[in-house]
Parts: C-alpha cells; sequence; structure tokens
C-alpha cells in the first residue's frame, strides 16, 4: 500500500487494524484512536480520497490502496494545508485530539464539494465528534477553508476573526 | 510600552503541530513498551470465588500477569483524596479487587504483554468465578437500604451533611405560598476523546521513575508515587504531554493503572504502557450527574422566594476516592444568583453498584441550577407570572456585592459572590435572543447561574530570561487545549518588555516545574496565570536591579520596552535583556547572545562579593500565587426550542449565551 506517497508492506498479522499499522508501525501518530468502533471519527484518513475509519479497516485490506494521513498534508517547515491553515485561523482545535480526523474529512468534503452549502458543511463534518464542543468553529473553518482552496479568493480574513495578530 | 499583549487576538502557538499530526498525546509515545490489559468485572456487584491466570501468563506474548495477592499493595485501599468531617463512612477500591467486586468494569486482573494484541488475547484466557449479589444501581433504591453496597455501611450513607441560613421553619410556615418539587438528573460520563493513558519507565541507574500521564494532575501523581514507591519525589517525573480533553475525571487519582504501569515498569525493567479503549472509559472512569433533589419553596404573591428546603440524595457510586466535593458544591450552588434568605440543605451521599463519582464539566453545579431554575418555573406557573419577571424579582442586586451566601464552599470557606451584575446578565441575553419564533410547540429556555472558578490552594510559575533574550516560563498545570503556551505568554511578554514570540512556556512537566495543584474548576487562567504574572514581575525587578548598577540610575526609573531594560524618557540609555541575563551570573566566562553588551559594562565591578546577601545568580524567579477564595462568574444561557409533540424531538432555532468572564485574556480563544 502507498501512505502519503511511500509504498510500504502490509503488516505480516492480517488482523492488525490499519489504524494500529499507520501509528505504531509506520509512527503516523497524528491519526488518533478515540473510540475504536467508528463513532468519533478521530482516525479518519483518506483512502484512494475518500475519507474512511482506519479503525474499522484491516490494514491488508488497504493493499494496492493509496491512504493519506494528516501528516501527508503539508510537508515540514512547508505552509499548512488550506483547511489546516482554516483551522488555525479559526480556532477550531482546542485539544486537539480529533483534529486530524476533521482535517481530513475536511478535505475529502471538499475535494467533492469546493463550495458546500450549509448542509452539505454539517453533513461533511457529522462523522467527527469534538467533545472541547468548538462545533461553531469548526463549521467556520470548513467554510474558510473552501474560500483558501479556491484560488480567487483565498487571502481575505479570517471569517468572524478579523484583526488576529 | 509599546505593546499590550494581555487582551490581544494572539493566534495560539499551540495549533501548528497539531494540525499537522505532531501532537504529542500519551498513546504517541514509547514505541516498544510492553502494554497492558485489565481483566474487569463484567457485574456490578459479586463476590469472587475463584481467580486463575494460569493459561493467560503462559500465552504467547505474555511477560506478566498480576492479581491483587501479587501486589505487595494489593491489600491497600487506594487513598481517599479529600477526607471531610462529614464523609464518615468513606470508602476506596483496592487496584485489583480480591474479594468483592462493587461496580461493572472494576479491575480485577491485570496483564502485561509484548502487545496490545497479546495482552487482549491473554486477558480472554484469565477464569474469575463470581457469585453475584443483589444489585444497588439508582440513589433512591440505595437510600432504601434493603441491600448494602459495603456489608459495614449502614444504609448506604457514605456521607450527610446538613446546613441551613436563616430560619427555615418559620419563614416556610409564614410563606403566603408554599409548592413541592421533586427533581431528578441523570448520570453522564466525561468521554474526553482522547482516554486515559500512562506510560513509565524506571532507571535502574539513575534510581528514577518517569512517567506520562494523561492526567489533569501530573505534580500531584508526582506526589502520591513518590509515596507509594518510598523514592524521593527528585527521583519521580511526571509529565502531562499533550491531553486530548480532561473534563474532570482525569484530576482523579490513582486510578489502578496509575499505579500499575509504573509499578509492573519497576518490576519488569523495561517501559509500559496502557492506553484505554473507549468501552472501559464507560465503565471504569469516574462518571458524575446522578441526583435527586425534593425541593419545598415558600413564596409570596409576587413570586419572591422566602423560604427553600432541599433534601437531595447524590449517587456517589461504588466509593467515594474524591470525598464528598460533589455534593457540597450543589449544595452551595442551588441558591446560584437568587436571594434565598431561608434555605436548608441537606445532602445524603449514597453508595450505589456503579462507577465511582468525582467532579465533570460543572461538577455538581448544572443539577444545582436545573433545580433552582425549574423551581422558579414552577412559582412562575402557579402565580400565573412570566417566568422572566419571576426571575428578575429574586435577582442579587449590583449593589449587594459583596454577598455571602452563608454555607460552605469545597475550599473549606463559606461561599461569598465577589461580584457581578446579573439582572444586566438577563437583559442582555433576552435582547440577543430576540422575539420569539412563530410556529407551534415553540418555548423558551432560560438559566442563570454562578459559577465559584478560580478555586485555589495555589499554583506557581518559574520565569527566565535566558542569555539569547528569550524567555521561558513553566508551570505545573497541565493543557487540555486551554491555550496555556499562549495566553501566559502574553501575561509574561507584558511583564517583560518582550515579543510574545520570544516567550515559550512549558505546562504540566514536573521536571520543569514540581509544585501545584492541576488544571480543573476553571482555575488555571486565575490561579497558574497569577503566578505567571508575579513570577514576571519578580524578574522584571531583578533586571531593573542588575541593570541599574551598569546604567547609573536608580531601579525605579527603569522600565523594559522592546527587550530592553532602559531609562524612562531617555530610551537610548539601555541595555538588552539578554545582557542583563548574561551579567546575572556572575561567572569567569559568559556565553550567549548577550555578552558582548554585556562586557561593555563589565567593566563597572561593585565592591564585595559578586553574589551579596540573598541574590541568586539567573536571571529568573519563581512566584506562587494563592486566592483568598473564590472568584465568581456568572452567566445567563437562553434558547428558543421547538418540542415534536409525537417523538419529542428538540430542534433549537437560537441559544445565546451571556458569560461574565472578567477580563479577556485573549479573545480568540474565549
Amino acid at each position: 500500500m502507498k501512505v502519503n506517497g511511500v509504498e510500504h508492506s502490509p503488516p505480516a498479522d492480517p488482523r492488525r487494524l490499519l489504524s494500529d499499522h499507520l501509528r505504531h508501525d509506520l509512527g503516523l501518530t497524528g491519526t488518533h484512536v478515540g473510540c475504536e468502533h467508528g463513532v468519533c471519527g478521530c482516525c479518519t484518513v483518506l483512502l484512494d480520497g475518500a475519507p474512511v475509519r482506519s479503525c474499522l479497516m484491516l490494514a491488508v485490506q488497504a493493499e494496492g490502496h493509496e491512504v493519506k494521513t494528516v501528516e501527508g498534508l503539508a510537508r515540514d517547515g512547508s505552509p499548512l494545508h488550506p483547511v489546516q491553515q482554516a483551522f488555525h485561523e479559526c480556532h477550531a482545535l482546542q485539544c486537539g485530539f480529533c483534529t486530524p480526523g476533521f482535517v481530513m474529512s475536511v478535505v475529502g468534503l471538499l475535494a467533492q464539494h469546493p463550495h458546500p452549502s450549509p448542509q452539505e458543511v454539517d453533513e461533511g463534518i457529522a462523522g467527527n465528534l469534538c467533545r472541547c464542543t468548538g462545533y461553531a468553529s469548526i463549521r467556520r473553518a470548513v467554510s474558510r477553508a473552501a474560500e483558501l482552496s479556491s484560488p480567487l479568493v483565498g487571502k481575505s480574513g479570517p471569517q468572524g476573526r478579523d484583526g488576529a495578530r | 510600552m509599546t505593546t499590550r499583549w494581555f487582551g490581544a487576538p494572539v493566534q495560539r502557538v499551540e495549533d501548528d503541530r497539531l494540525l499537522r499530526g505532531h501532537g504529542r498525546f500519551t498513546d504517541d509515545i514509547g514505541e516498544g513498551a510492553l502494554e497492558c490489559c485489565f481483566v474487569r468485572s463484567p457485574y456490578a456487584h459479586a463476590r469472587i470465588r475463584s481467580i486463575d491466570v494460569s493459561e493467560a501468563r503462559s500465552a504467547l506474548g505474555v511477560v506478566a500477569v498480576y492479581t491483587a495477592a501479587d501486589l505487595p499493595f494489593g491489600g491497600v485501599d487506594l487513598p481517599l483524596l479529600i477526607p471531610h468531617p462529614n464523609l464518615t463512612h468513606g470508602r476506596t477500591q483496592r487496584c485489583l479487587a480480591s474479594e468483592v467486586v462493587r461496580y461493572a468494569g472494576e479491575a480485577v486482573a491485570f496483564v502485561v504483554a509484548e502487545s496490545r494484541y497479546a495482552a487482549e488475547d491473554a486477558a480472554e484466557l484469565v477464569q474469575v468465578e463470581y457469585d453475584p449479589l443483589p444489585v444497588v444501581i439508582t440513589p433512591e433504591v440505595a437510600a432504601r437500604a434493603e441491600h448494602l453496597v459495603h456489608d459495614d455501611v449502614a444504609g448506604n450513607v457514605a456521607a450527610e451533611m446538613l446546613q441551613e441560613v436563616g430560619d427555615l421553619d418559620a419563614a416556610m410556615v409564614t410563606a403566603p405560598h408554599r409548592k413541592r418539587l421533586r427533581f431528578r438528573y441523570e448520570r453522564g460520563a466525561a468521554s474526553p476523546l482522547e482516554g486515559r493513558a500512562v506510560w513509565a519507565q524506571w532507571s535502574a541507574a539513575e534510581h528514577k521513575l518517569t512517567v506520562y500521564d494523561s492526567t489533569q494532575s501530573p505534580t500531584s501523581i508526582r506526589g502520591g508515587l513518590a509515596v507509594l514507591f518510598g523514592l524521593p519525589e527528585s527521583n519521580v517525573e511526571v509529565i502531562a504531554p499533550d491531553v486530548g480533553g480532561g473534563f474532570g475525571p482525569k484530576i482523579m487519582l490513582f486510578y489502578p493503572d496509575e499505579v500499575l504501569v509504573p509499578y509492573a515498569a519497576m518490576q519488569l525493567g523495561r517501559p509500559v504502557k496502557w492506553t484505554e479503549d473507549r468501552q472501559e472509559h464507560f465503565t471504569a472512569v469516574n462518571q458524575e450527574r446522578g441526583q435527586v433533589h425534593e425541593v419545598e419553596v415558600g413564596f409570596d404573591g409576587d413570586g419572591r422566594i422566602v423560604a427553600l428546603s432541599d433534601d437531595f440524595i447524590h449517587d456517589g457510586g461504588a466509593y467515594t476516592p474524591y470525598g464528598i466535593i460533589l455534593p457540597i458544591i450543589t449544595a452551595a450552588q442551588v441558591p446560584g444568583p437568587y436571594r434565598v434568605p431561608n434555605y436548608r440543605v441537606r445532602f445524603r451521599d449514597v453508595y450505589t453498584n456503579a462507577t465511582p463519582t468525582s467532579p465533570y464539566r460543572g461538577a455538581g453545579r448544572p443539577h444545582a441550577c436545573f433545580v433552582m431554575e425549574r423551581t422558579l418555573d414552577a412559582i412562575a406557573s402557579e402565580l400565573g407570572v412570566d417566568r422572566v419577571e419571576v426571575r428578575r424579582r429574586n435577582l442579587i442586586q449590583p449593589d449587594e456585592f459583596p454577598y455571602a451566601v452563608g454555607v460552605a464552599w469545597q475550599d473549606g470557606n463559606r461561599v461569598v459572590y465577589d461580584s457581578g451584575n446579573y439582572p444586566e446578565l438577563l437583559d442582555r441575553a433576552l435582547e440577543m435572543l430576540g422575539p420569539r419564533p412563530g410556529g407551534d410547540h415553540v418555548g423558551m429556555g432560560l438559566a442563570i447561574y454562578v459559577e465559584g472558578t478560580g478555586v485555589g490552594p495555589y499554583e506557581g510559575a518559574h520565569v527566565q530570561v535566558l542569555v539569547s533574550g528569550k524567555v521561558v516560563a513553566a508551570t505545573g498545570i497541565p493543557s487540555q487545549g486551554q491555550a496555556h503556551a499562549t495566553v501566559w505568554a502574553q501575561v509574561v511578554a507584558d511583564e517583560l518588555g518582550v515579543d510574545v514570540k520570544d516567550v515559550e512556556i512549558t505546562s504540566g512537566d514536573t521536571r520543569r516545574f514540581p509544585w501545584g495543584v492541576g488544571t480543573f474548576a476553571s482555575r488555571g487562567a486565575v490561579t497558574a496565570g497569577n503566578a505567571m504574572h508575579i513570577a514576571a514581575g519578580m524578574v522584571a525587578a531583578k533586571a531593573k536591579q542588575i541593570a541599574a548598577d551598569h546604567l547609573e540610575a536608580s531601579p525605579a526609573d527603569l522600565e523594559l520596552v522592546d527587550g530592553r531594560v532602559r531609562v524612562k524618557g531617555s530610551p537610548d540609555r539601555g541595555m538588552p535583556l539578554a545582557a542583563v541575563a548574561v551579567l546575572s551570573n556572575p561567572v569567569r566566562y559568559a556565553f550567549g547572545g548577550g555578552t558582548e553588551a554585556a562586557t561593555q559594562f563589565a567593566s563597572k565591578p561593585r565592591p564585595g562579593p559578586p553574589l551579596q546577601g540573598g541574590e541568586q545568580p539567573g536571571l529568573e524567579a519563581t512566584g506562587y500565587y494563592s486566592p483568598p477564595g473564590s472568584t465568581w462568574a456568572s452567566g445567563c444561557h437562553a434558547a428558543y426550542v421547538r418540542v415534536d409533540p409525537k417523538t419529542f424531538r428538540l430542534e433549537i432555532l437560537k441559544y445565546v449565551v451571556v458569560h461574565d468572564c472578567g477580563r479577556v485574556i485573549n479573545p480568540l480563544v474565549l
């Protein structure tokens, strides 16, 4: 399987979860595990571009597919991915544990709906839980991410949070 | 001062690494550690007839299996954290149960293996025979005491407390109207998205224990482990790295794993890690909220409360490791922002066969608020008076502060509200809420509350200006997303006249700051924030003292601006803070970015020894802040809600919050 553009062999143990494989075999600990039964969305990664729960997949099932984790969005030292940048600008994270899962869901959402309606935003993040309860900021961040991802209107200030230093 | 950081919308410095997936949560640490799994009771109440771990011990990949019989402290009860004279029958569990289990999820055996997968496989091989016992599962059933949770606790009552303000009976008898009400509040689980986790390593060579713990109180964990294992505190390091939400139950200690993981690491000579799964969280991590209130309220024809009596039962769960803080807070906060001239409150903290309780998001307060607000609604309904008007008539007025409620607070003091303007909260909330939307089955929800925050006893901070001119600061309490690294940098930067980007904060690492209490009860900004302010102020004073000699000026005539100490009114007469940091350490060799700037002043030696009486090297200071009591926040929530009359589905049409949070350090992170 390919993870963040690099070819890896699947684990020898066929029952190993994709989430465990990413975290503990490949050291990609940005993918978090919050519930291990597909509810919280912390473990969301992109499989061939679509958001999936890595805790509900066996690693061997990803063979022949392309996996992208949060570490694959922006190279170290380079600017944040537009979705990451939007989360930063809109204060859409507090403890940061749910954040990688949200970010990957939103990347998947915007790939499908570059200009999502409010309802599409809600549906796009409905599979992710934030217990710090920052949903209002997260909604704003999705809209801001759509702006930043659009080449025409990427440079204006964050919605509702102007004046930040 | 050119820039004021306090109050400015400074972007969080924490975000970059968390967004890139470079956060460091406990389970992210220490590849190669042994991993663990608990065997937990499936019964809420049962006697253990036998435990057989022989098959599990010989399973593939298993390194050790522990039961109570294998532990030197197996027969010792875990500590009762906050004793109280009214807690006459406090009980705590043991690390591993060997005789009776009193809640589903209580730990019975602990498996350590080469991997979590192997540990879970082996845990399934542990054979435990149970004789189920009658179960006591609600506070009402517990109070009836037909069955006992602890054989030696008659009536299932752990604690009882009665407080009275004024003369309840006399006021109630003469009240023009009286009403009896019953309120029930259900239990809940905190469920931070990162569950609990512990990683430990023992260094035999250094005789040192290092523990990473997803806790709200690393300093307390360190103190407790040092006592338990007979080590000097200086040989125990506890770090709360990134913590993925706490919400209360991570302030509890000790959970069995917090003792067993370090113990296994010391016994086995290898790093050991345990990470909770979500199912364990729902059964084995402390919960909250279960209470039943029997209220009698006496009021006049205008709806003003003249007497309020509340007799409530608190569902304590199977043990009382955290004392009786929760019902004490509820009892104190029932009156809330309203005048209750005659108030009697009694509670009984009862044992049930359920997960123990300790503070969770609000810690006793939401139940109190619910009781009072529903009581006011009942008064309004009885008299046919508008609910807003009834509240308005009962609110404490702005000229009545400080306002003594007359009951005990969680810190042992009496409840005295320091400030507030409750009528304005209500007015502003109603203004924001606007007119009621049209349609059927639309109702308004309204609640006004006070919240005791900033509770003591103290927190501390260490602030140091490095010879590079950069500033490092540390405090003992950890962050679970509260933006400590940003807001405290603002506080320190203002005191030292440096850019906020030049201040680096460490929190929750006993290697950097070993004293303190914890992050809970909305206290971090008040306690640790003030400690940062005090310590940074001490550093500023020291910088002026050192620079004064070299600038030939009085310290009182100096100011710290733009990373320099300079003479007020003569900005050219000054020196970089970095140079002051070099000068603060009178060694023969000078290192760092301030060296060159410092040497030009070195030709003016003082008479006497380089460090004179009471002086300490380094441009650093440690300061502590201990509040005299809680500071009382207040707020008002209001909502329009539509109810589907067939399904009872609720739709929130509009929700507004007005909260008096004092002076805001950073509006971006509210």
